[in-house]
């Protein structure tokens, strides 16, 4: 134990952190008498400098882990430092969108609590262990919980805040129950530990080794919103106030398939792969193909699900943001096959497509926010003839719904493509290839929704001709990532690379 | 110097979008600029490129770590099916001149959209050639659905749904071609050389041939045509049978045929006469060209005649295709060439010169509107354009479909004779459809009743002129010397048949 040590890896935390005091802090002490958006600014910028910071704080950590005695607690480098970045990036970009927004006078406490959620989904991308993890998934879902009831004034608020707290304290626990059971078994809160103590049990994995498998599995598919633990998401992104949900939306899902691609990454360390080779039979080979079958396939199963229900479920929508929420289902079902099939490269596939998936959501919900502000509505009706009464925003639209519908050259595409290829080069099964084949097949289907609320934009007319003005900033935020949609669509090569050099 | 062509469009595309709505005339001539200069680049590519085997364009590394490259070809048919775009891009602008709805918009899509059709004529990489074809779906369907007639918005995406489900299939094509080849390429050349086994191939040939044939209209995946040709405003359905319907069979040939020759290998068994996919496909095909001439028979909609003749005419692709001689493919490729100025043309008279005079398209009102006196432009037009349709001698169908015929039968004579009865079917519904619009006078009126009720039809504007005279001379050249043409061709389809795309 080393604090020097513990407080360098966690330096990025701290500075989330220390932020988000200070926001309180000025807002408190300086700003009490100012207009709202002067210090919906002041708490903004600071919590983007904060982020900065953060950022900083990551690149200067580098890559040593953090370990505890000689088990590792926190990882770095490599793809934990890419899924940080990515989350503090996307903080920053949500919290740009509070500087227009008016649902509450809270704007410091909004930022401070954005903060901290961020913190606890820092913490889980780079979390080794039990413990860790569940810490820090609780300090991001605590917040969530906050964000989510933020607009005092909206009974729909309260009322996804008060769903979504149910839920995710139900599957907190289910979680918790789960990492009991784990620790019974393997006698060890870290992961490495865990992990070959798991492929070491000669006589046969225990019953309840699947007791805890289905536990987590229904705790962290409900961060990650697959199904059958989806039930919170659309009311949650229904309800929440636009930043909130945006940050949901976005930052919650990177960390959470951050703390995925961790888990596979432990799967796939040489100590781990090596050591029960050494001295297995047969059956202790056997035995860790069957974990590893019985792994992917749970998996596999929450992706089939999630990617029926998500793209099916969506196509009955008439309000925009829960077209959102269902499309986020069908897209962590997509997702969760490179997870499933647990490889390095079905990872960086992951993190691809959810960081960049998460960006294009916040735009979307940006979007929807100035319209919404606009019309009072976010129904598909709300949209007719954007393109006149704001073009500019019926454009951003335009490029961030056909990403998300995976139209080339957007980025939406190559994450697929990517995140596909990588699945099916990782093994030549049926099975893998079959769910593939349903996701692209899938694909096709969600085109069908995602054109509905274009074809509202774009062709049919507008029932009101009066402009829809977007506050500048949120306006720049939007073109920025639309700007970076097409970009990063047309040259992949980008954030590839970036990914690849870490 | 064919390279250009991608870019001018794109470009042009782009700057259209950009300009004030208030400028219809300069986006018009704009629009007409670019695609004559598009045309220029074509034509003078193709001139150089006589007798020249594949040339190489562009070739620049795109995405590194997937193989991924910018390859940009053309051979002899790459260069053909360029000029067609080029004349059918040029003559769908001077059809759409009239056009004072969101002009800029809608000139910005149709460029689009031809940018798009471009590149894949000259794309060499599967990737690449496939980002292209999904750029060409989406504006098709903004096309359709902001400026069409009939049905539109139902039109619009049922295309949409069908050109992405069809893509779909390409890409479950594409993904799983990539992986099994493990060339870590997409070149369409290397995938060629790849080596793919032969039961892969057996499986993958007819996905990616389903896929793109929905696009070329093969039957029973042709629905979408009648209907989106019969909505889609004049130069949508000039392009769209012109050159989309030409998407969908070149992917056929060159892709489908070209990566995966085995798939047309017979099955082993035959079942009902039917021993491999050649034989369902060139079955299908045949069953297209007799169903849509005897269904364009019935229609009483004058576009709908047109709509199902594109079915028919595409059917002879199709076959030509199937024939797998030299003679039946370039027959093939010259008909997509003669099609697709033949139905633009016909496209053109029905939908620009006729519809937007006489506001109906109903046969039996237009029978009562003497329309070959008061638009004996338009009759004329009409009459030789229907002659060319029909396949007489001296336009360029007559050569293709011959082609088509006599390699059909070397291939199979039965199919050769179902395809002929089609043909005698194509003489009636030009010739009933001809008649009905242009040359019954079913009330005595020369005498009688001199003009009553004949309020100004609006005399034919230059671009008509313009156009029509673009398209008849095209497909009165090529008839007159289809070496023109066939010299580029014949070459081209030699080295396909000699294996892969040497």
């Amino acid at each position: 134990m080393n604090y020097a040590d513990l407080f360098r890896v966690t330096l990025p935390e701290t500075a989330l952190e220390f932020a988000a005091l200070l926001v309180l802090v000025v807002d408190l002490a300086f700003l009490r008498k100012t207009a709202l958006r002067p210090r919906a600014a002041v708490a903004s910028l600071l919590g983007v400098v904060g982020c900065l910071a953060a950022a900083w704080a990551i690149f200067a950590a580098g890559s040593v882990p953090y370990a505890y005695g000689n088990e590792i607690l926190l990882a770095a480098g490599g793809l934990v430092t890419v899924a940080q970045i990515g989350i503090v990036v996307l903080t920053a970009v949500t919290l740009l969108l509070l500087i227009d927004s008016a649902f509450t006078r809270h704007v410091a406490e909004f930022a401070a609590v954005v903060l901290m959620a961020a913190a606890g989904g820092l913490l889980i991308a780079s979390a080794r262990d039990l413990l860790v993890t569940f810490v820090g998934l609780e300090l991001l879902s605590l917040g969530l919980y906050i964000l989510t009831a933020f607009a005092k004034t909206s009974a729909k608020s309260a009322e996804s805040a008060l769903k979504y707290y149910l839920f995710g304290g139900m599957s907190a626990a289910f979680l918790l129950f789960g990492f009991s059971y784990l620790y019974g078994i393997a006698g060890s809160t870290n992961f490495y530990a865990i992990y070959s103590a798991l492929r070491q049990t000669g006589a046969g994995l225990p019953p309840i080794f699947f007791v805890a498998l289905v536990a987590i599995a229904a705790g962290l598919g409900f961060k990650v919103a697959a199904v059958p633990f989806h039930l919170w998401a659309p009311d949650a992104y229904e309800g929440a106030p636009t930043p909130s949900a945006a940050f949901i939306a976005s930052v919650s899902k990177v960390a959470s398939f951050a703390l995925l691609v961790g888990i596979v990454s432990v799967t796939l360390t040489p100590a781990a792969v090596t050591v029960p080779r050494v001295e297995s039979g047969l059956a202790e080979a056997l035995q860790s193909i069957f974990l590893n079958i019985f792994v992917s396939s749970l998996i596999f199963l929450l992706a089939l699900a999630s990617m029926l229900v998500g793209n099916l479920a969506a196509l009955a929508q008439h309000s925009v943001r829960r077209l959102l929420a269902y499309s986020a289902i069908a897209h962590a079902g997509y997702i969760l096959l490179g997870i499933a099939v647990g490889t390095s490269r079905g990872s960086a596939a992951v993190l691809y497509y959810i960081l960049t998936y998460g960006l294009t959501t916040i735009g979307a919900f940006g979007v929807v926010d100035v319209v919404e502000r606009a019309t009072g509505s976010d129904n598909f009706d709300a949209f007719l003839g954007l393109h006149k009464r704001n073009p500019v925003l019926a454009a951003v639209l335009m490029v961030l719904f056909l990403s998300l519908a995976g139209i080339p050259p957007l980025v939406g595409f190559w994450a697929k493509f990517n995140l596909f290829a990588a699945v099916l080069g990782a093994s030549n099964g049926a099975i893998p290839f079959a769910l593939v084949a349903l996701a692209v097949a899938l694909s096709a289907v969600s085109l069908y929704y995602y054109l509905q609320v274009l074809k509202r934009a774009w062709v049919q007319p507008a029932v009101h001709d009066q402009p829809i003005q977007a506050p500048p900033v949120t306006l720049a935020v939007l073109v920025f990532i639309a700007a970076a949609v097409v970009l990063l669509g047309c040259f992949p090569s980008l954030l590839q690379n970036w990914i690849a050099s870490f | 110097m064919l390279a250009l062509t991608i870019y001018l469009s794109f470009a042009g595309a782009l700057v259209l979008a950009l300009l004030p709505k208030d400028r219809p005339a300069l986006a018009r001539w704009l629009a007409l600029a670019v695609a004559v200069a598009g045309l220029a680049a074509a034509l003078a590519g193709f001139l150089a490129g006589i007798g020249q085997g594949r040339t190489v364009l562009v070739d620049l590394p795109w995405i590194p770590s997937m193989g991924i490259r910018f390859l940009l070809a053309a051979d002899g048919i790459s260069r053909v099916l360029v000029l067609l775009t080029g004349i059918a891009s040029v003559a769908g602008i001077l059809f759409s001149w009239n056009i004072d709805h969101r002009t800029h918009h809608f000139f910005a899509f149709f460029l689009a959209l031809i940018g798009g059709v471009y590149g894949v004529f000259l794309s060499f990489d599967f990737f690449l050639l496939f980002v292209f074809y999904e750029i060409a779906i989406v504006p098709k369907y903004f096309l359709i659905a902001i400026w069409g007639s009939t049905r539109r918005e139902y039109a619009a995406m049922k295309l949409a749904i069908y050109s992405f489900v069809g893509s779909a299939m390409v890409l479950i094509g594409l993904l799983s071609a990539y992986a099994t080849a493990g060339s870590h390429s997409t070149s369409l050349i290397a995938l060629a050389h790849a080596g793919l086994p032969v039961s892969f191939q057996m499986w993958c040939f007819p996905l990616v041939f389903t896929g793109f044939a929905i696009l070329a209209g093969m039957w029973p995946f042709h629905t979408w045509a009648p209907t989106g040709h019969v909505a889609a405003p004049t130069a949508a359905s000039m392009l769209l049978a012109g050159v989309v319907m030409k998407l969908g069979a070149y992917g056929c040939l060159r892709v489908a045929i070209g990566l995966f020759p085995h798939g047309l290998d017979p099955w082993g068994f035959a079942f009902l006469g039917i021993g491999s996919w050649r034989d369902v496909f060139a079955i299908l095909a045949v069953i297209g060209i007799v169903y849509g001439a005897l269904v364009a028979l019935a229609q009483s909609d004058f576009k709908f005649v047109i709509g199902y003749s594109s079915v028919s005419h595409m059917g002879f692709v199709l076959l030509g295709l199937m024939a797998l001689n030299q003679i039946g493919l370039s027959g093939a490729v010259l008909q997509m060439f003669s099609h697709g100025i033949i139905a633009g043309l016909l496209f053109a008279i029905v939908g620009r010169i006729v519809y937007d005079r006489t506001h109906t398209r109903q046969l039996a009102e237009l029978e009562t509107m003497h329309l070959s006196r008061r638009l004996p432009f338009a009759a004329w037009a009409f009459v030789i354009a229907g002659m060319a349709s029909m396949g007489l001698p001296g336009f360029s169908g007559f050569v293709a479909e011959l082609q088509v015929l006599v390699g059909a039968w070397a291939a199979n004579r039965w199919w050769a004779i179902a395809a002929g009865l089609g043909l005698v079917v194509g003489v009636a519904y030009i010739w009933r459809a001809l008649q009905k619009a242009f040359f019954t006078d079913l009330q005595p009126t020369a005498e009688d009743h001199p003009k009553t009720g004949w309020h100004d039809l609006g005399a034919i504007a230059w671009p008509e002129i313009a156009g029509v005279s673009l398209l008849l001379l095209s497909t009165l050249a090529v008839g007159l010397w289809p070496r023109i043409l066939l010299d580029s061709i014949e070459p081209a389809v030699q080295s396909l048949l000699a294996g892969g795309g040497r």
